[in-house]
């Protein structure tokens, strides 16, 4: 129950990296079942400018946009593990590389960049050169003052499958393009390794 | 070379999902059942304490004379436990098959509450169909 409780990529590998681009691509093109982008795009649009009338607002729009992406993300991570065949993590750093070639290859079909990790490799920035989500969106210029983050779900998928295998995180978008900036960064903090006997649920 | 049984225990050691495939195992009472899932869950614990190299995992085989249990558990916590014949190959394969149809079909069920017992039509459906394969 001690050691590294982190997920690690496959056992030995000399260019981690590499082989998780590599599995990525292979799940990515032989196990992933696709649909139609314009469906995929338009249901997530209408769901958040369902959010934003309901709501009215930006910020708590937010808050149940990450909501939703935490339910998504504590059973996205079975499908994901089952998929993948990944056991532990070595480190922090190791699980943003299997992050950003697998994870989200797997599902979104980009390859987020990884930057700005930090000292304590605790933190660490994914930028998203490419936001299926975001393809047809130009945000309301009172949705950019209000500072609705579009795409939040995401973090709260980061979040949600990250505590499943007990790593607790904060994550949230720090840069959006449809904002006006220049890329779009979601940064993730490793807050704590959760302790294994203690059942996630129990919190 | 049949495939027995299948148990699948939450990561609180509570079990979740219970189904014999072979005629002839002897049927517990649903609390033994319990009990049993458990017994194992902390027989886990124990063993991965045990290890004189830290880190290592709990329990994969426990290995009789009549039947080999194999037990999984994967990085979210839940654990699977396959009964088997002694001599059945490739349980390895199959575990991440049964995995799989978890994931699909109890996990991805919007309406499935997380570390709950297991009551899906489609699950036991799917389950079934992939142990038919093996059991021929």
């Amino acid at each position: 129950m001690q050691g590294t409780p982190q997920p690690r990529a496959t056992a030995a590998s000399n260019q981690p990296g590499a082989r998780a681009k590599a599995a990525g691509e292979d799940i990515w093109k032989n196990r992933t079942d696709k649909i139609n982008a314009e469906l995929f795009t338009l249901t997530y649009g209408s769901l958040v400018a369902q959010l934003v009338k309901d709501y009215e607002d930006y910020a708590e729009v937010n808050t149940q946009l990450d909501k939703m992406g935490y339910n998504i993300g504590t059973r996205l991570i079975e499908d994901f593990i089952a998929k993948s065949g990944l056991t532990k993590c070595g480190s922090f750093v190791e699980t943003a590389d299997v992050i950003s070639k697998i994870g989200f290859k797997m599902y979104l079909g980009i390859t987020p960049t990884i930057t700005n990790i930090s000292q304590d490799q605790k933190e660490f920035s994914l930028i998203l050169e490419d936001n299926p989500l975001a393809e047809f969106v130009e945000l309301p210029e009172d949705a950019v003052r209000d500072g609705l983050w579009y795409s939040n779900v995401l973090c709260g998928v980061l979040r949600g499958a990250l505590e499943m295998v007990l790593l607790q995180v904060e994550c949230n978008f720090v840069a959006d393009v449809l904002r006006g900036d220049e890329v779009t960064e979601i940064r993730v903090r490793l807050v704590k390794v959760l302790d294994e006997e203690v059942p996630a649920a129990d919190e | 070379m049949p495939l027995h049984s299948l148990y699948i225990i939450n990561k609180a050691g509570g079990l979740i999902y219970q189904k014999d495939y072979t005629d002839g195992i002897a049927k517990l009472s649903s609390n033994e059942y319990l009990v049993l899932a458990g017994t194992f869950h902390s027989i886990h614990v124990i063993t991965s304490k045990l290890s004189p190299i830290p880190g290592s995992s709990g329990i994969e085989v426990l290995e009789t004379d009549l039947f080999k249990m194999h037990c999984i558990q994967t990085p979210t916590g839940t654990k699977f436990l396959l009964v088997t014949d002694p001599l059945q190959a490739n349980v390895d394969a199959l575990m991440r098959k049964v995995y799989e149809v978890y994931a699909d079909y109890v996990m991805k069920n919007p309406f499935y509450t997380p570390e709950m017992p297991i009551r899906a039509e489609l699950f036991d459906l799917n389950l079934n169909k992939l142990i038919k394969q093996i059991n021929a």
